[in-house]
């Protein structure tokens, strides 16, 4: 079947979770010789990596008004674009925008989605693929009968390989309704140069055991020396230690990273719900019997105030 | 102002998964189902909005068999007018979307309220189904909500950051924290609860797209390897050499 993934951009970036989206369309494609086209807003400075992925075909909108998140344009773009390219199945990687664009997109191109999908689907007749549910306490199998698809990817369920193809751009204006843009944006604020805490690596989250907010140096300086984005858990936003959009776990975000640090986090069921497809976990806790223990895959116990700082500085030597 | 508040009613936080029957059937046993924390966020700023103009109605829509009932009369104890029940397991997405949308239909409502995702199984896909099968505009996730006259303002999350958005209404929101906070329920809304009109309809006919199969429970985690703490480098050498993760 040919595919159409949508690749999302950050910082003039194509994200690496969408190269992953881009991966599993460009590997259910080649299974029956379908054709892989890629959609992308602007001119990221990594265009190249969508042919280097196996695109190709990508489709380039350089409309300026794209450069707002308004989901209804998106999804009236990307379903004219599937329809010209004769795509049957769509796929973009899981993010806040794509939530908002796929249930507007299921229902103009009337297409079933399956959003959180860690798995390639069976076959092209049988497509049934695997989702994260229970916000990570669990996962469900499910088909796609519709005859149109569309599937979000959860991050890191792919592992990104290159596969050179032509990556011809092709410039396109999608024609919108007027429903498109029609809701007016006042203001945008963005933090430029943070790592996003959803798309990030590595993560480094504190808890209570780090007592209040001014000891937060000891989880920024490890991120630093890391690279990582910093999280933390849900008392400590509730208590106003840290904003609300660092708040990792099952009623915040979910975060998959190759790596996840938590530092004076006892590991409740609900956090450890929002970090369980995390490849590799490390606790610091001094108390021997916590929960997030039983999530990690390696654990130090200690004061997290003399930990981590060795910690910090054991890596600074030896990156 | 007339809101639609839409409620799941998913497994406490805390719960922990099970399945039985080969893996088809979750397992409610010992679960405490509450309203869907999202949800609960759109209850309460629902609530707020009512209060801070003093007039209009507040109608929570679950679709559900009759064991959820008392999570609809805790919406109602927390503040909501009057409840409508649809009779059915909610079977996915599609399915909650297509009974919204055709209950509002027979009404007119200013703004359609839920929360961005259902906490059991999270598909997110619902506000904005609704939104297009009504015609009407939405927007998820909303983190902050304020109604003047017929424009609403709305701060929505967007990837690192968040945007301000303006429109007019009827809306379709799904909402998140700190939309609001949590609202308890008084004494006194308890006992008014008992009495405020619930009514129970039929569901209409839907297609979908999804067929399940069956569930399945992550793999165990192995051991925790544990280190001792003033040996952080060691933990540096397996980040590095065994799990190849730095």
């Amino acid at each position: 079947m040919s595919v159409l993934i949508f690749l999302e951009t950050t910082d003039n970036q194509i994200k690496k979770s969408s190269l992953e989206a881009l991966v599993y369309g460009r590997t259910i494609a080649g299974r029956s010789g379908g054709s892989v086209t890629a959609l992308v807003v602007g001119n990221p400075t990594n265009l190249s990596e969508a042919a280097s992925h196996g695109a190709a075909t990508v489709m380039q909108i350089s409309d300026s008004r794209f450069s707002q998140n308004d989901a209804q344009a998106f999804a009236e773009a990307l379903s004219e674009a599937a329809t010209q390219k004769s795509a049957s199945l769509i796929v973009m990687a899981k993010s806040v925008f794509s939530d908002s664009i796929i249930p507007k997109l299921s229902a103009i191109w009337k297409a079933g989605a399956a959003t959180n999908v860690v798995s390639l689907p069976e076959s092209d007749a049988n497509f049934s693929v695997k989702r994260s549910i229970f916000t990570g306490k669990a996962f469900e199998l499910m088909k796609l009968t519709s005859e149109r698809k569309i599937v979000s990817i959860k991050k890191n369920a792919v592992e990104v390989s290159l596969s050179p193809a032509a990556g011809e751009v092709v410039a396109y204006q999608p024609s919108v309704s007027s429903k498109a843009f029609a809701l007016r944006t006042v203001s945008t604020e963005k933090a430029s140069g943070e790592i996003l805490l959803s798309d990030a690596e590595i993560v480094v989250s504190g808890g209570r055991g780090l007592k209040g907010p001014e000891n937060w140096g000891l989880v920024t300086d490890l991120a630093k020396v890391l690279g990582a984005a910093t999280g933390c858990s849900k008392p400590v936003s509730d208590l106003h230690w840290r904003p609300h959009h660092e708040h990792v776990g099952q009623t915040g975000i979910k975060v998959s990273p190759n790596l996840y640090i938590a530092i004076g986090i006892s590991g409740a069921i609900q956090h450890v719900a929002g970090i369980s497809s995390s490849k590799v976990i490390v606790a610091i806790n001094k108390d021997p019997e916590a929960p997030i223990f039983k999530a990690a895959t390696y654990g130090i116990v200690g004061d997290a105030f003399d930990v981590v700082p060795k910690l910090t500085q054991a890596l600074r030597n030896s990156l | 102002m007339n809101i639609l508040v839409c409620i799941t009613s998913v497994p406490d936080t805390t719960s922990k998964i099970s399945f039985s029957d080969n893996d088809t059937k979750f397992v409610s046993a010992g679960i405490t189902y509450i309203i869907g924390p999202y949800d609960d966020y759109a209850l309460a700023r629902a609530v707020e909005l009512k209060e801070a103009k003093g007039s209009g109605n507040i109608t929570v829509f679950h679709v559900g068999e009759a064991d959820s009932e008392p999570v609809i009369r805790k919406a109602l104890a927390i503040g909501a007018d009057d409840a409508v029940r649809v009779n059915s397991v909610a079977k996915d997405g599609y399915f909650v979307a297509d009974q919204i949308a055709a209950y509002a239909k027979t009404k007119s409502f200013d703004l359609i309220l839920m929360g961005k995702e259902s906490i059991d199984f999270n598909s997110g896909i619902v506000h904005g189904l609704v939104g297009e099968l009504l015609g009407i505009p939405s927007v998820s996730p909303v983190m902050k909500l304020d109604i003047n006259g017929n424009e609403a303002t709305m701060e929505k999350e967007i990837e690192g950051g968040k945007e301000t958005l303006q429109a007019s209404l009827p809306l379709v929101l799904g909402c998140q924290e700190p939309i609001a906070e949590w609202k308890i329920p008084s004494m006194r809304g308890i006992m008014s609860a008992r009495t405020k009109p619930l009514q129970v309809i039929e569901p209409t006919s839907f297609s979908s797209g999804l067929e399940f199969e069956k569930y399945e429970l992550p793999a165990p985690r192995t051991n925790c390897k544990m280190i001792s703490d003033s040996q952080v480098e060691e933990l540096v050498t397996l980040l590095k050499s065994e799990a190849k993760v730095i």
